[in-house]
């Protein structure tokens, strides 16, 4: 019985969610071992040094480490046999990260499993744009066909509605290349950790390191670009009395940080989430199947409208936080490049509206 | 805590990555198709207002060639009306002309019946005249042909003649 149920699931988490529960089935099934939701979903949402497929097939991914005065050493992660073995000095920590033997300074280089979604994405991207582009080079002013007829309403969109309206008619051009980017970068992304099977799955978007990354590259274009009228508002706020301005200053160079940290916590925040949810949906059928087998597969059957549901949900969340991203990229570079004091909308406003946007999302 | 500490090889491939992507997507692929995009929509923009043009200049040309319809409609007309004119005066015009070149020829010949009439009548009185003349002198030879007869008619005369 145990096998049928081991089979059903298998097939549900083809079609729902990541690879993962496969394990957790066979942690229930040959173990024996007490299932635990909270390790499945923190394998699942952390970064790995290998990739796993299904039951106990995974690809090892390479390491690489530098060590000043060592050198580069690359070699594959099966080396290290998950955790049981060590290698040139190195081995895996309970919660896979590579220590240093002699705990000396290194720098992990490793292609995880998120590098390796990060490098697929990247190539898709690749593909997929620059065919489009030789499409529109070679068949200039006819009508979009194909993935070009996908794709363009997208980039139209980005351009109109989110650059122009944000940046200005004048200005946008420039910050395009950016905002497209990233957006097909963190939708496709997302789209990517939706599909279950590798070499979807990965929970890249959902990793600090990853929002951190875009929210600097924003932080830093924002910086760079920022006009003499944008440090003006920050260090002393036009039409304001000099002793609120000892209160303002500090305010406004501290939201100056606040606003790419907001936008990293809520793209990593976003999409953490939404892994978590769905995959504790599926935890729910091993919880209920330990007590009873047959109660686990009356649950499996809730869990799996409310999975469905939860993907859907998850789909629009892919675009919607690609899509708030970009968007707010776009308003802080128009914030940065305007040119004369509007002041009738005096930047908090904008901030407090973004602020009613982060609780929203 | 795992999970919002950034891991520094992830960081570093994301940032090298991201910005080579950002390079050539930029060079290859967002630079052709944002150009693309703009002269299409430039072309769409183009067509339809030369669209629009064509539109008013056919509206024009039609127009025009109403008003030049009806220009030659109206020309038809003075025309038509001209030559009926034109053709009613000649006609009357030479009625006219027939009726006193008639009239003419109609006097001269009166006149010259009258002129003839006048002289036949002249020469028949002067033959008449003549003729009076050899009768008299006919009778008047038949008359006195005795000398009696001469002799009482002269007496006759001058018993008339009165010596007075």
């Amino acid at each position: 019985m145990n096998k049928v149920l081991g089979g059903v699931v298998i097939f549900l988490s083809l079609f729902l969610f990541s690879a993962s529960p496969v394990s957790a089935s066979d942690v229930h099934g040959e173990k024996k071992e007490k299932f635990s939701a909270g390790d499945l979903i923190i394998e699942h949402i952390t970064d790995n040094h290998d990739w796993h497929l299904f039951g106990h097939l995974s690809i090892p991914l390479p390491v690489i480490i530098y060590k000043p005065g060592n050198g580069l050493q690359v070699f594959s992660s099966s080396r290290f046999e998950h955790g049981q073995a060590s290698y040139n000095g190195f081995h895996l920590d309970a919660k896979n990260h590579i220590v240093a033997e002699d705990n000396g300074k290194f720098y992990d280089l490793s292609i995880t499993k998120n590098v390796a979604s990060l490098l697929i994405v990247i190539v898709l991207m690749l593909v997929v744009f620059i065919s489009i582009a030789k499409r529109y080079s070679e068949n200039k002013n006819s009508a979009p066909k194909g993935l070009q007829s996908w794709i363009e309403p997208i980039i139209v969109f980005v351009r109109d509605e989110v650059a122009k309206s944000s940046i200005g008619e004048k200005k946008y051009e420039k910050y395009m290349p950016f905002l497209l980017t990233v957006f097909f970068f963190i939708l496709f992304l997302n789209l990517l950790g939706l599909i279950p099977l590798a070499p979807g799955g990965a929970n890249v978007t959902g990793n600090i390191g990853i929002t951190m990354s875009l929210a600097l590259l924003t932080f830093i274009i924002t910086t760079i670009s920022a006009n003499r009228n944008y440090w003006h508002h920050i260090i002393a706020m036009p039409g304001v009395p000099v002793w609120v301005l000892f209160l303002l200053t500090p305010i406004e160079i501290l939201g100056m940080f606040l606003r790419p940290f907001v936008l990293m916590i809520r793209l990593f925040a976003n999409m953490l989430a939404g892994h978590i949810i769905a995959l504790s949906f599926f935890s729910l059928i091993f919880i209920f199947g330990e007590i009873n087998q047959w109660l686990g597969m009356g649950v499996s059957v809730v869990t799996l409208i409310f999975t469905i549901f939860m993907t859907m949900l998850e789909l629009l969340v892919a675009f919607l936080q690609a899509y708030v991203f970009t968007m707010l990229s776009a308003i802080y570079f128009g914030a940065a490049v305007e040119e004369h004091t509007n002041h009738e909308h005096p930047p908090h406003a904008e901030i407090s509206e973004h602020i009613e946007e982060a609780a929203m999302v | 805590m795992e999970l919002v500490q950034p891991a520094f090889g992830l960081v570093f491939w994301m940032l090298v990555s991201f910005l080579i992507v950002l390079f050539i997507l930029g060079k290859f692929a967002w630079k052709p198709i944002l150009k693309a995009l703009k002269e299409r929509e430039t072309s769409i923009e183009d067509a339809l207002r030369s669209a629009d043009k064509a539109r008013e200049a056919m509206e024009n040309l039609k127009a025009d060639n109403e008003k030049l319809l009806n220009e030659a409609r109206a020309e038809r007309e003075r025309m038509l009306r001209e030559a009926r004119d034109t053709k009613d005066a000649i006609i009357n015009e030479a009625k006219g002309k027939a009726t006193t070149e008639a009239n003419r020829l109609l006097q001269m010949a009166r006149e010259a019946i009258n002129n003839e009439k006048q002289a036949a009548i002249t020469e028949l009185k002067n033959q008449v005249a003549t003729l009076s003349i050899e009768i008299a002198e006919k009778i008047l030879r038949e008359q006195l042909k005795d000398s009696a007869k001469q002799k009482e008619l002269a007496e006759k005369y001058l018993k008339e003649v009165k010596l007075n």
